[in-house]
């Protein structure tokens, strides 16, 4: 039999039929559900007549529109976010699938709540409509995002349309150095790949420094895959992995746990597997890292000074042109003077409870800058409940910091946590996209070590300056 | 859906590169339970100034381009969010095809779905068609999918490549989940399959 990678096993797995063209109906083991792309999948649904097909394999939870402030016990404000989450609450029940209200204290952001409750297990299938649903990889489960037609077809079929993408492997080699975090890794490789690197692959992340990295770790590594364009991102399975699944509420237990076991040990790429494309980077050549413009791939370390579009080529030296523009920043400045008034710490990316133990590390005993707006938003209930035990809340609220209830908040601004225009945001989140933390906002992606740095400073800082 | 044959019309260009789902649509528009009905918001942080009222300088905005049928657009178009309401609106707005030198996975998946053509072309060819969509109104171009051929206002024919599936679903107006459904005894097969080999799922 020729040698596999992870991928092809996983994929392998959970064809159902494959036609001679090569499509096929590829087997959803989980499927996620929340609020914003899934009311025009159940409305197709009844209007067919259909049904869920497998409501055991569903979960939802409302985590894109929900308010973070404490007064959300009251309802939602906002009329058409209410709606919204009020469709899911009905469709939940219609439908009969899992379900996470928002009172209940396991509610957060769909990617955090599905690995926690060990829903999210290694050789998995999992999809959700959201393109962060590659945060699942980090899991060896083959995880991406779908639009609302394709959350109707899971609903109605539990199969997707798909035809097999190519092999790609990111290498990440070696020690990090100290003040580098997964959150480092994944832009690092981005800014080496570009946004379109991934484009028709699915990642195989390896090497020691991947190895070493924690499950949450690997999350936030596997989170931003869609970033470089990659349908999916992986991570083989592990110690790591079995230690942080076993034991949640929907992990396997007793037998089954151990017959789970001897799968997921078979669950690696083989010795001689064919990659169509190899990136290679060391672990010691990443520093901290920041974005200085308006897409994914516009990363430099901390170090570094704002790029020239005219050293850029083709499409992209009006890109970067545009980006400087909308950013207010100035060729040749060096991005540790620039200054920013509004730090977000949360997301899908970086909002569990490493993350905030990270931030609050470099906060213990400071005040953030006068002025500063800065929030920290729990990727779920659990998470915040932890961090309160800890006693991270205190350091956070200490600082100056708004401690908030868990949901997606300002990494997509659709619930009231918005940037005004002109507001230059560090944030721990996904996307620094023109407009994608409020309508004129300006988005700088960093680690939650490195925004609490500048929390403190108001500035972009390194961290390693505060270590 | 619709069933997708030829489209002969206004092509607009769009040179950026990576134009991201939030471009497309912001999020502000993601909070309605339809489908219908978002063209008007199509592009919006671009189209319309921030005080209200339509920037002129925006493409779509301009008399020429009003009607814009055909969009041909810069490297890694849709990128970002799985967000539908992407097709959507561009699809409620008029616009058939999309002509880019590459698009993101998720939206080139979602276009298919809502009878818009998404068409890959190479970097020569993507300079031709862009040229062309620069010369407004007067200029049409024409898209055929059974042929697999753009042609251009001159009478220039570039000729593209769609996967077969997805082509016959599209001149047919097919409907993916009647599709799938009539494999159920695939899926059911599988499924018990499954149970078998991996009880814990």
């Amino acid at each position: 039999m020729s040698p596999k990678t992870l991928y092809d096993k996983i994929w392998d797995a959970h064809v159902a039929h494959e036609a001679e063209d090569g499509t096929s109906l590829l087997y959803i083991d989980r499927h996620l559900v929340h609020e914003v792309t899934s009311p025009q999948a159940f409305e197709g649904l009844r209007m067919a007549g259909r049904k869920v097909r497998a409501p055991e394999k569903t979960i939802a939870v409302p985590d894109h529109n929900v308010p973070t402030t404490a007064d959300r016990v009251n309802g939602i404000e906002n009329p058409e976010s209410r709606i919204q989450v009020e469709a899911l609450d009905k469709n939940a029940k219609d439908f009969g699938i899992h379900y996470y209200p928002v009172h209940d204290v396991r509610q957060g952001i769909v990617h955090i709540v599905g690995p926690e409750q060990g829903w999210t297990l290694p050789g998995m299938t999992v999809v959700c409509g959201d393109s962060h649903t590659a945060t699942h990889g980090a899991f060896g489960a083959l995880a991406h995002g779908i639009g609302t037609s394709e959350v109707e077809h899971v609903l109605a079929t539990q199969t997707l349309i798909q035809k097999k993408s190519k092999n790609m492997k990111v290498e990440i080699t070696g020690k990090l150095q100290p003040g580098v975090t997964a959150k480092d890794i994944t832009l690092a490789v981005i800014g080496e790949t570009g946004t379109a690197g991934g484009t028709g692959y699915v990642i195989e992340y390896c090497g020691e420094a991947i190895r070493n990295l924690s499950m949450e770790g690997r999350m936030t590594v596997c989170n931003m895959a869609i970033e470089g364009g990659a349908r999916a991102g992986l991570i083989a399975p592990d110690e790591t992995t079995f230690e942080y699944v076993k034991g949640r509420p929907h992990a396997p237990k007793g037998a089954q746990w151990e017959a789970a076991m001897e799968w997921w040990k078979t669950l690696y790429t083989d010795e001689g597997a064919h990659f169509d494309k190899v990136v290679t980077i060391r672990g010691e050549d990443i520093a901290p890292v920041v974005t200085w413009g308006t897409s994914p791939e516009d990363v430099l370390p901390i170090t570094a000074s704002v790029p020239n579009p005219d050293d850029f080529e083709g499409g992209k030296v009006d890109a970067a042109r545009r980006s400087l523009e909308y950013m207010g920043l100035e060729a040749g400045q060096k991005l540790s003077d620039v200054e920013i008034d509004t730090v977000f710490i949360g997301s899908c990316t970086n909002g569990r409870i490493e993350d905030l133990r990270a931030a609050a590390e470099i906060l213990k005993g400071k005040k953030i800058k006068d002025g500063m707006r800065a929030m920290v938003v729990p990727g779920s209930g659990l998470v915040r409940l932890q961090a309160e035990e800890e006693g991270l809340a205190d350091i956070f609220k200490e600082a100056g910091f708004e401690w908030r209830l868990a949901g997606c908040s300002m990494c997509l601004a659709m619930n009231p946590d918005q940037l005004q225009p002109g507001e230059r945001c560090a944030a721990t989140s996904n996307r620094n996209f023109e407009g994608r933390q409020g309508r004129g906002g300006r988005t700088h992606l960093l680690s939650p070590a490195m925004a609490a740095a500048a929390a403190i400073t108001g500035r972009l800082t390194d961290v390693r300056e505060l270590m | 859906m619709e069933k997708f044959e030829k489209v002969h019309g206004v092509a607009a260009p769009m040179p950026l590169i990576n134009i991201d789902t939030d471009m497309i649509i912001p999020k502000v528009h993601l909070k309605t339970i339809k489908r219908s009905g978002l063209g008007v918001v199509l592009f919006d942080e671009m189209r319309y100034h921030d005080h209200g009222g339509e920037n002129e300088e925006f493409v779509l905005n301009k008399p020429a381009y009003r009607n814009t049928e055909i969009l041909v657009a810069g490297d890694n178009f849709g990128c970002g969010s799985s967000r539908e309401h992407a097709p959507w609106a561009i699809k409620d707005f008029g616009i058939k095809v999309v002509i880019s030198t590459s698009f993101a996975d998720i939206f080139f998946n979602n276009c298919f779905k809502n009878g818009i053509l998404p068409i890959v072309v190479e970097e020569e060819h993507h300079a031709v068609l862009m040229e062309d969509a620069h010369k407004g109104e007067n200029a049409r171009m024409t898209v055929h999918l059974e042929d697999q051929t753009i042609t251009t206002s001159d009478g220039v024919e570039i000729a593209f490549d769609i996967d077969p599936h997805r082509k016959h679903c599209l001149l047919n107006g097919l409907d993916d989940i009647g599709l799938t459904m009539e494999k159920d005894h695939h899926i059911d097969k599988f499924e018990e399959h499954a149970s078998q080999a991996r009880p814990w799922v």
